[in-house]
């Protein structure tokens, strides 16, 4: 597996200071007023280029607290969240059952969109940072990913184990993952958190959360975007068959039209 | 060494593809048969969506066929008439198969679909096939003459109006059973990824009374277009046909196929049948016991295109 530490700069904004409808505005940017420390974190790049023999990767993300207060933190009083959500899909989970000795999908629930990959890291497993019921309120953590069902769900008593269901195959697949301690403090307000992507990372926007507590309160939070593009012919030959499948499976028919007909001058038995 | 699948989103082992490619190659080209009902199942085995390895089953089909029909036509084994009657039903059933395909996806019972009718079909012909080639390999035996088809012999089929002549096959046949063959293994060929040859040939031989020198390629040459229609309409509506693990399956399937070829005209005729219908009789067990035992994860998680 190539352990690919994907670009990461520091960055070292220590001077947030916008005015307070800016923030209130920019919806990547959350903060609770009561609180006068500010988190800031970077990446180097907007976008991640996956080659077609992708194993998966480690991003790093850089970030600081501005405004932290020393004797805090040296009692562990800051406790970071980062995470990266990828791009939102509806999403149908479906239960076999036996009929007649054959196992069928029998019954399945639609659930409105939700991250089709969440890779989480903490400074310390999440029921040590805050109550269920705060970090409930931001998605924080695979089980407080909203799941929401749309349509008929029949008497409602089997969502709970779909629920459950959908969680579970998610972090099997390792589309849903967390890391208790992957966000370490490398000074003494500077941060440092390795978010893993999987193989199978879905391309597409999406973003990197970055969520400060203090003694269990919310305070702020950041989010800056992060695009995953896949490249090289792979990508091609994905975005044609998609953009232009007439032309795409034209050139399929022909080119194997093509292989069997060379095949037959080649083995040609004269 | 792996490759990436643009199509169908993973990656896999490129020599287990070869492997695939040139091992269905080398039996399709001793016993004769296009191959798609062993390829189907072997990627739905290697956890390839089965509606990616549906379509490009079919896609690998047309070049297979393009090669078998060419030794054919070369040899005057084929009666294109016969073979555009075939076509007309054939391209109907395919139309129809794809709308099935599409429905059977969007309510999430492709997979069961795919399985069962492979089951069905793959016993049944399997368990005839044996069943005839035991008989025969018993007459072999006590020295008896074995002859497949017993001409002028007329059945029902040679009862139905609209004939229509075709010189090739000598035979003045109604077009009615030629168009509905055709149109049934369009169906199966767009819901299953196959030629149908498995099912036409003798459906040819037994129920058309056609002359067996000719069933072949005529059946090869029908599968050419009804297959590439498959997978142009697969590709523009489901989007299906993975172009890369199709033509790795191409390249080592028809060099596979010159070595079964050798292997095959070494074989008596009855010997072949019997282990064509062998294979086939373990396939069909094989995804039998898929539908039947209990799955690890009962449940299972649709999104984005491909994810069942």
């Amino acid at each position: 597996m190539r352990a690919a530490v994907l670009s990461l700069a520091a960055v070292l904004t220590l001077g947030l200071i916008l005015p307070a409808t800016a923030q209130l505005a920019d919806p990547t940017i959350t903060i609770n007023d009561k609180f006068s420390e500010r988190i800031d974190i970077g990446i180097s790049t907007n976008e991640i280029a996956i080659a077609s023999d992708f194993s998966g990767a480690d991003i790093t993300v850089f970030g600081a607290i501005d405004g932290v207060d020393e004797l805090l933190l040296a009692t562990f009083a800051y406790d970071i969240v980062v995470s990266l959500e990828g791009p939102r899909q509806t999403t149908t989970v479906r239960r076999k059952e036996r009929v007649a000795g054959i196992w069928i999908n029998r019954h399945s629930i639609r659930f409105e969109p939700i991250p089709a990959s969440y890779s989480m890291s903490s400074t310390r497993p999440l029921d040590g940072i805050s109550t269920s019921m705060e970090l409930a309120s931001r998605d924080i953590g695979i089980n407080n990913i909203r799941l929401v069902p749309t349509g008929g769900i029949g008497d409602g008593s089997r969502v709970t184990e779909f629920r459950e269901a959908l969680r579970r195959i998610k972090q099997a697949d390792g589309l849903y993952q967390r890391d208790p301690t992957g966000v370490r403090f490398i000074s003494k307000s500077l941060f440092r958190a390795s978010v893993r992507l999987p193989a199978n990372i879905p391309v597409g926007q999406h973003k990197v959360r970055a969520v400060l507590y203090k003694n269990g309160e919310f305070v702020m939070e950041r989010q800056i975007p992060l695009r995953v593009v896949k490249t090289g012919l792979e990508q091609f030959i994905f975005n044609f068959a998609h953009l232009h499948g007439l032309a795409y499976g034209v050139f399929a028919v022909f080119l194997a039209a093509l292989t069997g007909w060379l095949s037959s001058l080649m083995f040609r038995k004269d | 060494m792996t490759i990436y699948l643009p199509i169908a989103e993973l990656s896999v082992n490129i020599f287990v593809i070869l492997g695939m490619g040139a091992a269905v190659g080398f039996l399709s080209g001793m016993f004769g048969v296009g191959g798609g009902f062993l390829i189907t199942p072997l990627l739905i085995f290697y956890n390839i969506p089965p509606a990616v390895a549906v379509a490009t089953g079919a896609n690998q089909v047309v070049a297979s066929s393009v090669s078998g029909a060419l030794a054919h036509f070369r040899r005057g084994t084929l009666d294109i008439k016969l073979g555009l009657v075939l076509l007309a039903g054939g391209l109907v059933g395919a139309t129809l198969g794809i709308q099935i395909f599409t429905m059977l996806r969007r309510l999430g019972q492709l997979d069961l679909i795919i399985s069962l009718l492979y089951v069905l079909f793959l016993g049944s012909v399997g368990s005839l096939m044996l069943w005839e080639s035991v008989k025969a390999l018993r007459r072999a035996a006590r020295n008896q003459s074995v002859s497949m088809r017993k001409p002028g012999q007329h059945n029902w089929v040679h009862r139905l109006p609209f004939k229509m002549r075709f010189k090739r096959s000598k035979l003045y046949l109604s077009v009615i059973p030629v168009i509905l063959l055709g149109f049934a293994i369009g169906i199966l060929t767009s819901v299953m990824g196959v030629g149908g040859g498995f099912i036409m040939v003798p459906a040819m031989i037994y129920l058309l009374r056609i002359p067996t020198n000719v069933v072949i390629g005529t059946s090869l040459f029908q599968i050419i277009f009804v297959t590439a229609y498959t997978t142009i309409v697969q590709a523009a509506t489901n989007y299906s046909v993975d172009i890369v693990l199709a033509w790795l399956l191409m390249i080592a399937g028809v060099i596979g196929a010159q070595y079964g070829v050798r292997v095959g005209q070494k074989m008596r005729g009855e010997q072949l049948r019997a282990g064509l219908a062998l294979l086939v009789l373990a396939v069909a067990i094989r995804l039998g016991f898929g539908l039947v035992l209990p799955p690890d994860e009962v449940y299972s998680v649709v999104s984005g295109s491909f994810g069942f």
